[in-house]
């Protein structure tokens, strides 16, 4: 167990960490690789509620369908929305990973990209809000139909996660301030980007599974 | 049932009602029934109160805060989950006697407790046996064994292993307040819709069994993950998968059949409370829900938990039974390929579980072979655990006694197996006793067998002295008699017709069989008394049996390498592996018991109060939705968020300990096993026994070459 520095293939992890030691290196590993194995576990659960709503297609009771729910324009926003954040998560990553030295410069660049992230994010969360009022205004509530609970739990789903994110973003730049970026909030900062993403892509599904078929019916 | 109450007090408790306590529905209508009810609240309160005041007398609460429930350590952890086990294994074992008790004297008669309070007997028999007796009880030893045998200090993850547990152990609390705060669900353990739904289940009994099984699900998870990582990233140098022992590699499978089964439990079980709170159709009879969904996502989940409770114990058997045969395991490759074999498989026959709800012959033939597959590996296991025993020197201390036990009764349990996973006759007994027979034929030996020859075998690493081996054996004995007394008349039972959860039995016929069940239940728990006697008897003479050294039975894994109980850091120097049987070929070639070059300072978690503090608000928190008290159910929700978020912001959450207060430890350590007599195993079972082995020699024992 020699301490010194890592070879450059252990600094996968997105961000720079300086590594104190081979131990430190394996823990951080560790700490990444459990939050994939849990993304793993998450993505299973979506797996199931994309499942279950396509059972749920055609049981609408007489209520409102999937053609009549879905409104395209807000939900092609909401996309660029959430793609936007995630592309500007990117680039907080880089300028928080480029930095040997991470300067003042550079931390108010990363705390920028991080601060409009967490603001697509908010945005997004509005409009879904919205749409769901907007649904309940014609009609189209949860306990309507099977076909509406379905929707509004895989939806509601994405939305919970996107909004644990959007409490989750501030404070950790409230930490960054308290402590800098030590090694805690950087392992947690590669977790918030992968779970980011993570909901980008569950967020593409959803838009194909959901929206564009329901445009398409 | 539930009567409505209105105003202030209605958001202040709720759905809660005087009613809700057994004492009072028992003192307005004084039945056997409801005195029965009233008894066993009783006795949940007044053990709490007896618990809660032995405590405060003997001023212990300190030692327990700093020393157990704000611990971080794996060992300490694994500790709790298994005593949690042993409590629930009480009420759950107690509750299979008054069921036995009930059908026994059911026969045209109303028996001792009325429909209503025997199908929650069954529905907490069933959940406890499964979410709080099983996996506390597997995951506890995972969680000790572990770290030891892949030569890692702690757990990938010693915070989230702290909350997983107190997540556990809030699901058992909402159990027993169920016993004296409201009721049970009626519904089974498997809780299906749409009798679980507020149509037919209009009380709090589903609220109960959904909540305290989503806060075990939640627990599970994080054990998956941590398990995982614990494996894939902490092994000691050297230790590459091959080289794990067994235990490792059905933990690892187990782990990862827990990251991918349990969400859709917490799927069902979220959705089921959709239902029942907001309103919603996901499986109701009415708006278009369909519980057919539900009862392809719960087996989903329902059959890889099946693996989940036997592939540990399956781990427990290897190392029992290479160590009591003094053999290195028979095919050990054939091994992790068929326990990694069943872990992938175990996710393809879950429709077994509905044969009957109508899917037509070619889906049923389907599933039905991918069930016999499974038979294939699961043999494979069978033999090589027989040819690890063929030519050992075997000896039958009651682990051994069990592990053989279960190979002999797990096969008649597959066979069973083989008989219902053929559609044509699963259509035959399903529904009957003859399937509660099989299932107690896999789990009783599969799972209980498993985790007691693991807390024998393993107890005296964790606290440095044997268990008394003639309790051991008196045990071993009622638990394989009762066993087939108990369960074998049920299989007699289906064939012959008799539904399972029968409150009342109508075919005089059947009386002699139900009178024997009986009686192998009051055997079993003759059984499990008899494990508190040994443990008493054990921890009374324990001066007698003390094996500090640490390796009592000549065994072969990293974790009898240290002292017993280990020290906090496990290995005060990380071994390097070169073998499979790492320390048995240490010992063989004279590396065991030698100081290490040079001693480093250790860093080890410090004491965290998140874990119980989570524990306790989440567990407040369901039980203010369970009584539809939203103010008890928000405060605590926002309290165990914001004490995850709390936990974020600390960042001194390590300790060092200084290298030379590891080296003192472990030359004493050492010091003892030098001046310690080598015990040859004819001895093992003496006083003489101080956890030094005695190096044996198989070949030259038998003349072999
Ligand atoms: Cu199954």
């Amino acid at each position: 167990m020699s301490s010194g520095p890592v070879s450059p293939a252990l600094r996968h992890a997105g961000l720079n960490l300086k590594y104190a030691s081979r131990e430190e290196a394996e823990q951080i590993e560790s700490d990444v690789f459990g939050f994939w194995v849990f993304l793993m576990s998450d993505a299973v659960i979506f797996a199931l509620l994309f499942a279950l709503f396509g059972t749920s297609l055609e049981a609408t009771v007489g209520g409102p369908t999937l053609a009549s729910v879905v409104k395209l324009a807000p939900a092609f926003i909401e996309t660029a929305l959430l793609l936007t954040s995630s592309f500007t998560f990117g680039m907080a990553s880089i300028e928080l990973k480029r930095t040997h030295k991470f300067t003042r410069r550079h931390r108010h660049r990363a705390v920028g990209w991080l601060l409009l992230t967490w603001a697509l994010g908010i945005a997004f969360l509005g409009m879904e809000a919205h749409d769901f009022v907007t649904m309940a205004g014609e009609g189209a509530v949860p306990d309507r139909s099977f076909f509406l609970s379905a929707y509004t739990v895989l939806i509601g789903t994405h939305g919970l996660h996107v909004l644990t994110a959007v409490i989750w973003l501030p404070i950790l730049l409230m930490q960054m301030y308290m402590f800098g970026l030590d090694r805690p909030l950087k392992v947690n900062l590669i977790r918030l980007s992968l779970f980011w993403h993570f909901l980008d892509i569950v967020w593409i599904a959803i838009f194909s599974i959901v929206f564009l078929q329901g445009a398409i019916r | 049932m539930i009567t409505e109450t209105h105003g202030i007090a209605h958001a202040l408790l709720g759905n809660l009602t005087w009613a809700a306590l057994p004492y009072v529905r028992a003192w307005r209508d004084p039945s056997l029934s409801e005195i029965i009810g009233a008894g066993a609240g009783s006795m949940v309160v007044l053990g709490a109160i007896a618990l809660f005041a032995l405590i405060t007398w003997l001023g212990k609460w300190r030692y327990l805060w700093t020393e157990w429930f704000t611990t971080l350590d794996h060992k300490k952890l694994g500790i709790m989950y298994v005593l949690l086990a042993g409590v629930m294994l009480t009420r759950a074992l107690i509750e299979a006697m008054l069921i036995r008790t009930q059908q026994a004297t059911a026969i045209n008669a109303p028996g001792l407790v009325e429909p209503g309070h025997f199908a929650q007997l069954f529905t907490t028999h069933g959940s406890i046996m499964v979410f709080f007796m099983a996996m506390p009880f597997l995951i506890g030893l995972i969680n000790y064994v572990v770290p030891l045998q892949i030569g890692a200090r702690d757990m990938a993850f010693p915070y989230l292993n702290s909350v997983g547990f107190w997540l556990t152990a809030a699901g058992s609390a909402l159990m027993m307040a169920s016993l004296t705060i409201g009721e049970f669900s009626t519904g089974g353990w498997s809780g299906y819709p749409p009798y679980t739904e507020l149509a037919y289940s209009g009380g709090v009994g589903p609220d109960y069994w959904i909540w305290a099984v989503s806060l075990s699900s939640l627990g599970s998870m994080t054990v998956g993950i941590n398990v995982a990582c614990t494996i894939f990233k902490f092994r000691a140098p050297g230790m590459g998968f091959m080289r794990m022992p067994l235990f490792c590699w059905t933990s690892l499978c187990t782990a990862i059949l827990m990251i991918f089964a349990m969400p859709p439990l917490t799927v069902v079980t979220l959705l089921l409370a959709g239902d029942r709170y907001l309103g919603m159709h996901f499986f109701t009879d009415g708006g278009g829900g369909n519980m057919m969904n539900y009862a392809n996502m719960f087996w989903l989940f329902g059959h890889p938990e099946v693996y989940i409770l036997i592939l540990p114990a399956f781990g427990v058997f290897s190392e029992v039974i290479s160590a009591f045969s003094s053999k290195e395991l028979y095919g050990y490759t054939s091994l992790v390929l068929a326990t990694t074999a069943i872990a992938v498989l175990s996710f393809t026959v879950w429709l077994h579980h509905f044969f009957t709800m109508g899917q037509g012959a070619d889906v049923n033939a389907a599933f039905g072979i991918a069930t016999m597959t499974i038979g294939i590996p699961t043999g494979v296991k069978i033999y090589d655990w027989i040819f690890t025993m063929f030519r050992g020197e075997v000896r039958f201390t009651p682990p051994m006694l069990f592990s053989i036990a279960f190979m002999m009764t797990f096969v008649i349990g597959g066979f069973t197996g083989i008989i219902l996973a053929t559609p044509p006759l699963d259509y035959m007994v399903h529904d009957t006793l003859f399937l509660v027979a099989h299932f107690h034929n896999m789990l009783i030996p599969g799972t209980l067998y498993g985790m007691i020859a693991g807390y024998m075998f393993w107890f005296p690493k964790a606290f440095g002295f044997r268990l008394n081996e003639r309790w051991g054996r008196i045990s071993f004995s009622c638990w394989a008699g009762g066993f087939f007394l108990a369960f074998f008349p049920l299989y007699v039972l289906g064939a012959a017709g008799m539904a399972r959860r029968t409150q009342e039995v109508f075919d005089p016929a059947f009386r002699p069989w139900l009178y024997i069940a009986l009686f192998g239940a009051l055997v079993l728990f003759a059984g499990l008394a008899s494990l508190f006697i040994q443990l008493y008897v054990s921890i009374r003479d324990r001066a007698e049996n003390m094996v500090p050294i640490g390796d009592p039975w000549d065994a072969r894994g990293l974790e009898w390498s240290v002292s017993a109980p280990p020290p906090e850091w496990n290995f005060a120097v990380i071994p390097h592996v070169g073998n499979r049987d790492a320390f048995y070929w240490r010992k063989r070639n004279h590396g065991a018991y030698v100081r290490a070059d040079q001693y480093k300072d250790i860093e080890l978690p410090k004491n965290l109060m998140c874990g119980p503090v989570i524990g306790v608000a989440a567990g407040l928190c369901c039980f203010g939705l369970i009584w539809h008290i939203w103010w008890i159910a928000s405060l605590f929700a926002a309290a165990s968020v914001l004490t995850v978020i709390a936990r974020s912001f600390q960042r001194d959450t390590t300790r060092t300990i200084p290298a030379a207060e590891v080296e003192a430890v472990d030359r004493r350590w050492l010091a003892g096993a030098h001046a310690s007599r080598p015990v040859p195993r004819q001895q093992e079972e003496t006083s003489l026994n101080q956890g030094l082995a005695e190096g044996f020699e198989p070949d030259r024992a038998h003349g072999l070459a």
